[in-house]
């Protein structure tokens, strides 16, 4: 069931993503950034991928490109997932979003701006969401200092 | 046909008694502990266990929790407090009139516990005056309750400002 899906999404997008596995149960696609939107368009319509569930990145320190960014979806007609990952360098760390498809996406590259750097090019509300105004740094990137503390409220003596 | 039995003679057992002062008043004060439970991760479950009726805090004298820090004088910090969280637990304290004392409940509390990163504040101390630690993950009842025992006895020492010559 889940196989002639995947099957038809690599038929329809060879052209386009760099690689298409199927890894525990799960479409994974790799994708250059500047075709992001080719393959997130045809995987909402035709092939029914209504649910967007998360958005995040992965810090290679010594890798260039530094950064994985992975988008998961799911599909409530299909029942499986697909997971779509594109690779950003440290120098320009840029993605375009994907609010204009799903607007649950709005929150979630918030998180993903603030924790890694990832910049979401069309999202205009990229506020700290779980940090605080004035938090320097991306807390999640691995050359982020371990214990460097950022208090709102200045120590007692 | 029985008569009655008469009204037993006082016994004199409880008449009156004999104490000080400041004992007195620090019984009496040892006995209203009104706490301000600020709940803010797992421990809760704990602290619930404890209050309700199997532990019952009621026992001494700490039974209601004031939902506003104006009227309460035991502050329990229950949970991991963050960096973000801070500036509220440091209003709240400042809320609360004197004399106040304040409890770490759990490890976090204490020292952050295992949350030693960028988000989690490595003890309320490093924002407000702590009287008593409570370390456990989460601590188990009989040591909340030793804890608040341990505090009460403190308090029935200190000396309240109403005991003066006039007094």
């Amino acid at each position: 069931m889940s196989d002639a899906v995947f099957d038809r999404i690599r038929e329809h997008l060879a052209g386009v993503v760099e690689e298409a596995v199927v890894a525990h149960g799960t479409l994974a696609l790799l994708v250059e950034p500047a075709r992001l939107l080719e393959v997130v368009r045809p995987l909402k319509d035709p092939f029914g991928f209504d649910m967007f569930l998360d958005v995040t990145a992965v810090d290679w320190p010594v890798r260039e490109p530094r950064f994985d960014v992975v988008w998961h979806f799911y599909s409530t007609r299909h029942f499986v997932r697909v997971r779509v990952k594109t690779r950003v360098p440290l120098a320009d760390p840029t993605v375009d979003t994907l609010v204009p498809f799903y607007g649950s996406a709005r929150y979630m590259e918030r998180e993903c701006h603030e924790m890694y750097g990832i910049a979401f090019r069309g999202n205009d509300d990229l506020r700290p969401l779980l940090l605080y105004e004035g938090f320097e740094g991306h807390p999640l990137r691995k050359d982020y200092p371990k214990r460097k503390e950022q208090p709102l409220v200045p120590y007692r003596k | 046909m029985t008569t009655q039995p008469a009204r037993p003679a006082p016994s004199g057992a409880f008449e009156f008694l004999t104490t000080k002062k400041d004992e007195f008043v620090g019984w009496a004060r040892k006995f209203s502990l009104f706490p301000y439970p600020f709940v803010t991760a797992c421990c809760a479950m704990e602290f619930m266990s404890v209050s309700s009726t199997l532990y019952d805090t009621d026992r001494f004298g700490a039974a209601l929790p004031r939902f506003t820090p104006r009227q309460s004088d035991l502050l329990m910090v229950v949970g991991t407090v963050t960096h973000k969280q801070a500036p509220i637990l440091k209003k709240v304290y400042e809320q609360m009139c004197e004399p106040k004392w304040v409890i770490a409940f759990g490890v976090c509390a204490t020292s952050g516990g295992f949350y030693q990163n960028y988000a989690a504040l490595p003890g309320i101390d490093k924002i407000i005056p702590v009287d008593l630690y409570i370390p456990g993950c989460p601590p188990r009842p009989e040591m909340v309750i030793d804890g608040i025992m341990k505090l009460q006895d403190r308090i029935a020492r200190d000396r309240h400002p109403i005991i003066n010559e006039k007094f």
